[in-house]
């Protein structure tokens, strides 16, 4: 009986489910690559070294306060709650609602990247002295010695890290259906309002969330594999001096 | 003669404790070196002070006539003159055995890709590593990594080379292979001011040798000097000490 009504639940109402956990991958993708990009950038600021000088120092300081404050805000608050105060507080502010998704992929962002920012952060101080000590002694500056020694080792430490993010992500829009986002949970709970059954919709959604949880987990795990590059290597013999140069040699 | 450095006065303290004092020596073009001393009497201090990884206390380092303490002297542009080598071989991680010795000149001597490929493999080859361009470095022997680690550093072609115990973190099997690259390199007339425990590679290889004690240069003179004969007291009793 539940099976059989499970099935037709879904062929009649597939395309409602589609459109939400596409509405739910959408927001929790771009919120996490936001976010990502908003931890390293507020990560390799807050590990920047004391500068020398008085006036960079003291701007280096106040923006770290301000990173600060950032981070420990979103951190502290629930993502549900930040919804209601951004969404209608916007719209207090400047008498219009905001669009619904672009809310709901800022507040995805701003939170991932809270959370990435201390990830981030982690990461570089975990990198080994030695890494930072051999660029600078090549005549690497800060910048140069963090885009091509220390943040490609960090990306592929915090990766698993980031996946997490992601997964909760995923999980997590489901709390902004309190400002209307049309995303999985929203949509599950608009079928089970027409059909009046619960366990039915929400069992559905149930699936498909872990469905999509669960490929991210695989696709991570085969980019960590690729990115740890193959277990052996191969010897350079005698060939001519062209052949002698890896294919694999690109810097940039 | 022409001296590639020199230092005048050099101080260096951590907090209330006084590592360097007061530290007078050059390295002249062409010159090989040896910096021998106990252990904490602040050899690496030193050689940390002289490419700027430590921030001196005070006094002046000269290279090429000017102070490169001065503020306004790009210590960039001066670290690229100076290859160092450090204990733990420090390779890049995340780069293969020939892109560690190719990402410093594209990037801070920019250098074109093709130019950078040929240099590297050039020293790559001195080492005897130009075999294992496509290696990772967790995936090379300590003596392997440290002769790539020589390799990175001659290709930014410094004009003095630093290395610091090079072979202190070695399994003894592998401490030759890395003395011998070394040797050659002095031969080829390389600048070279090398800390080392090895006291056979510093009586065959210095032109001289400087002893240092509790932070300052003890006594310095020709490897015959300091070995056969040593003035000071205290050289007298480190040598007993180390090679009984
Ligand atoms: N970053 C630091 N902070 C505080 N003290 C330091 C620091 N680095 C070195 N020292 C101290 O400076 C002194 C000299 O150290 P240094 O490493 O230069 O000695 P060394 O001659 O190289 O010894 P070794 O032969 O063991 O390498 C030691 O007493 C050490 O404890
Ligand atoms: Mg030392």
């Amino acid at each position: 009986m539940s099976l059989e009504y499970i099935i037709s639940m879904i062929t009649n109402n597939w395309p409602m489910f589609l459109r939400g956990a596409g509405m739910t991958l959408l927001i929790s993708i771009i919120g996490t690559i936001f976010g990502a990009v908003i931890g390293l950038l507020a990560g390799v600021i807050r590990t920047i070294p004391t500068p020398e000088r008085k006036l960079k120092r003291a701007l280096l300081k106040i923006v770290n306060l301000i990173l600060s404050v950032y981070i420990e805000f979103f951190r502290g608050t629930p993502m549900i709650v930040q919804a209601m105060v951004i969404f209608y507080g916007s719209a207090l502010a400047f008498g219009v609602d905001m669009d619904r998704t672009l809310a709901a992929i800022f507040i995805v962002s701003i939170n991932t990247g809270a959370y990435m920012a201390e990830i981030v952060r982690g990461g570089v101080i975990s990198i080994d002295k030695g890494q930072f000590e051999s660029a600078q002694a090549i005549g690497m500056n800060h910048v140069q010695t963090m885009w091509n020694v220390v943040l490609p080792q960090v990306i592929r430490n915090i990766l698993p890290a980031t996946g997490n993010q992601f997964i909760i992500n995923i999980k997590d829009t489901s709390v902004l259906n309190v400002i209307g986002v049309t995303e999985l949970y929203f949509q599950t709970k608009t079928v089970a309002g027409i059909s009046f059954k619960y366990f039915e919709p929400f069992f559905i959604a149930c699936i498909l969330y872990f469905v999509m949880t669960f490929t991210v987990t695989l696709i991570l795990r085969y980019i960590e594999r690729k990115l740890d590059g193959p277990e052996n290597y191969s010897m350079i013999g005698q060939p001519p001096p062209q052949l002698m140069l890896p294919k694999n040699a690109k810097i940039d | 003669m022409d001296n590639v450095i020199e230092v005048q006065h050099l101080s260096k303290s951590f907090g209330n404790h006084e590592v360097l004092r007061d530290i007078d020596f050059s390295v002249n073009k062409g010159e090989v070196v040896c910096i021998i001393g106990s252990s904490g009497s602040g050899k690496s201090t030193l050689l940390r002070c002289i490419n700027l990884l430590e921030k001196p206390s005070g006094g002046q380092i000269i290279y090429h006539g000017e102070n490169i303490l001065d503020e306004k002297h790009d210590i960039h542009a001066y670290r690229t003159k100076l290859g160092m080598v450090f204990q733990q071989f420090n390779l890049f991680n995340n780069h293969n055995v020939l892109n560690n010795c190719i990402v410093g000149q594209v990037k801070v001597l920019k250098r074109s890709k093709e130019d950078a490929e040929k240099i590297a493999l050039k020293y790559l080859k001195v080492v005897g590593m130009d075999h294992y361009v496509n290696a990772q470095p967790k995936q090379l022997s300590g003596g392997q990594k440290q002769r790539v680690a020589i390799a990175r550093a001659l290709s930014m072609e410094p004009d003095v080379m630093l290395f610091d115990e090079p072979t202190s973190a070695l399994d003894p099997e592998m401490v030759g292979e890395v003395l011998k690259v070394m040797k050659e390199l002095a031969g080829t007339g390389l600048t070279m001011l090398v800390v080392t425990h090895e006291m056979e590679f510093a009586k065959e290889v210095a032109d001289r040798v400087v002893f240092m004690d509790k932070g300052v240069i003890a006594e310095e003179g020709t490897p015959e000097q300091i070995f056969n004969n040593p003035r000071e007291e205290r050289t007298k009793t480190f040598l007993k000490r180390t090679l009984s």
